[in-house]
């Protein structure tokens, strides 16, 4: 099994595009990541792409083909939809096809455009990653789902709203340096604690915002790099999967999130680490209760004592483990379809050192990255290392 | 749309429409719980289920008030969304007849069932008992 190589990564900048198409979108971050990695276009044997409400917000589906278009690609292109894990998906399934042999060079991502939606009609498409008939019909908006699992947690664990605002703060801090984030703004723990509620106990601050941006990567070969001279110092060592039943009341328990832990163990299974050699992390901080959940799925606290690790300095910059230095979905913004290829890209960056936050993790060799669907009944884990 | 989704959602429908009586869900032989439509117990694969009464009360797990909503529950906000544990089986709905401020994990209710008059989806809803 031939190792797999992080040679390039693109982003657009995380905000409202007002009237860019997503192809648009996506051809910059396309464009940026090829760039980046200095592979010829024609090189690219697969692209796969991520996306979640492109039926909605674009009336349009099947939008892969478009996609390799518009990034100037002639190669297989299939569309991966998993809800907020879509591009997680997408970069796992490119990883798989380049160890087997598949393909020497992929490119993997996603975009989402939806600012162009009002916020009830945001609201609607977001929905629909829950259960149609259980969920969306009793009134279950995505906010509202993660707000019945913070408030069972908080039952079961303890913890509180000031808790969460900790990790708002502490996102937001992050994301001042970061050009691509949405919000480059502080945000009090004050401020979030007195924001309107969207869906008690969370307020306006504890959810990420509504989001237009694409992310893309190029991937290749540990032989590829070589073959072509590539600095691509950043390798993926572990990827894993993990699903639960769709709708929170079927669910074992909603105090903890079991299919991002599953995740979590094939991906260190994968790389051959353990939690104990974590030394950065991007996680899935949709709300900050999901940064809770996050950081406790992957081992990197006991269930029930992530929620007081903003509040404690653990994961601030200047903390013992950083979490989300990119700012999170939180901050930099959530742009579904294109979420989990973001991720991986702030990382790399991260660990290569080119990130406005490098200097925060300068000893760091070992990175996770955790993308969850929905309320995660989806989640997809990543390992990345420095290779040298 | 009069009844839900165009043709109808059998198994749910049926469902939906018997918690305005007593109610039920599936039991497989191991008695794992689930509700329709299924061919299978989603626990162990198990093809064998049968209808068997929804306890008369529940205990809510969770719920939230939920003050951003979409056009279809606009009318409604704030209303209080939770998710209540029917012995095997847990619903999700809108509790109602309560204020957010007197639910808490814990209290008990009852399940009836009710539309949606922005969809007139079937809507499961709660109340105090």
């Amino acid at each position: 099994m031939t190792g797999v190589r992080v040679a390039g990564v693109g982003l657009t900048e995380f905000g409202e595009h007002a009237g860019r198409t997503g192809r648009d979108l996506f051809a910059e971050a396309a464009n940026v990541a090829l760039r980046d990695a200095g592979v010829d276009r024609e090189r690219v044997e697969q692209l796969n792409y991520g996306n979640f409400m492109g039926a909605l917000a674009e009336r349009q589906s099947h939008q892969a083909p478009l996609m390799a278009e518009a990034a100037g690609l002639h190669c297989p292109a299939t569309r991966y939809e998993e809800a907020c894990a879509s591009a997680g998906v997408a970069v796992r399934e490119a990883v798989r096809a380049v160890r087997a042999g598949e393909v020497d060079v992929a490119v993997a991502g996603g975009m989402e455009r939806m600012t162009n939606l009002s916020t009830e009609r945001v609201t609607e498409s977001l929905a629909v990653a829950a259960d149609e008939l259980f969920e969306v019909r009793a009134g279950v908006t995505f906010p509202g789902a993660y707000a019945l699992m913070a408030r069972r947690y908080f039952d079961r664990f303890g913890g509180d709203q000031t808790d969460l605002a900790h990790v708002a703060s502490k996102n937001h801090t992050h994301a001042l340096d970061n050009e691509y984030a949405q919000y480059q703004r502080e945000v009090s723990v004050e401020e979030t604690l007195d924001a309107p509620t969207v869906a008690s106990p969370l307020g306006l601050f504890d959810a990420c915002p509504v989001t237009d941006g694409a992310s893309a990567l190029v991937l290749v070969s540990e032989a590829a790099a070589e073959r072509h001279d590539l600095t691509a110092p950043v390798a993926i060592t572990g990827t894993g999967q993990g699903s639960d039943r769709a709708a929170l009341q079927d669910r074992e328990t909603i105090a903890e999130t079991p299919a991002a832990r599953r995740a979590a163990e094939a991906a260190y299974d994968d790389a051959g680490i353990t939690a104990d050699d974590v030394a950065v992390a991007e996680v899935h901080d949709c709300f900050t209760i999901a940064e809770v959940f996050a950081l406790e799925s992957l081992g990197l606290y006991e269930p029930g004592e992530a929620v007081g690790a903003a509040r404690r300095g653990e994961t601030t910059r200047d903390g013992e483990l950083p979490v989300n230095l990119s700012g999170g979905l939180k901050a930099k913004g959530h742009p579904v379809g294109a979420t989990g290829g973001s991720q991986i890209a702030e990382l790399t960056r991260l660990l290569r050192g080119d990130h406005p936050n490098s200097e925060w993790v300068s000893d760091a060799e070992v990175g996770v990255t955790h993308n969850a669907g929905g309320t995660v009944a989806s989640a997809v884990v990543h390992v990345l290392e420095v290779a040298g | 749309m009069s009844d839900g989704a165009p043709g109808g959602d059998a198994g749910y429908d049926e469902w939906a429409d018997a918690l305005a009586e007593d109610g039920y869900y599936l039991s497989c032989p191991a008695g794992h719980g689930s509700l329709p439509p299924r061919r299978v117990c989603p626990e162990c694969g198990d093809d064998s289920l049968s209808e068997t009464p929804l306890p008369a009360t529940g205990e809510v797990v969770s719920f939230s008030e939920v003050h951003v909503a979409p056009p279809d529950f606009a009318e409604q906000t704030p209303y209080v969304t939770a998710v209540v544990e029917f012995g095997p089986v847990r619903l999700t709905g809108i509790v109602r007849g309560l204020d957010a401020d007197e639910v808490e994990i814990r209290t008990q209710v009852g399940v009836d069932v009710t539309r949606n008059e922005a969809t007139r989806n079937r809507l499961v809803v709660f109340r105090p008992r």
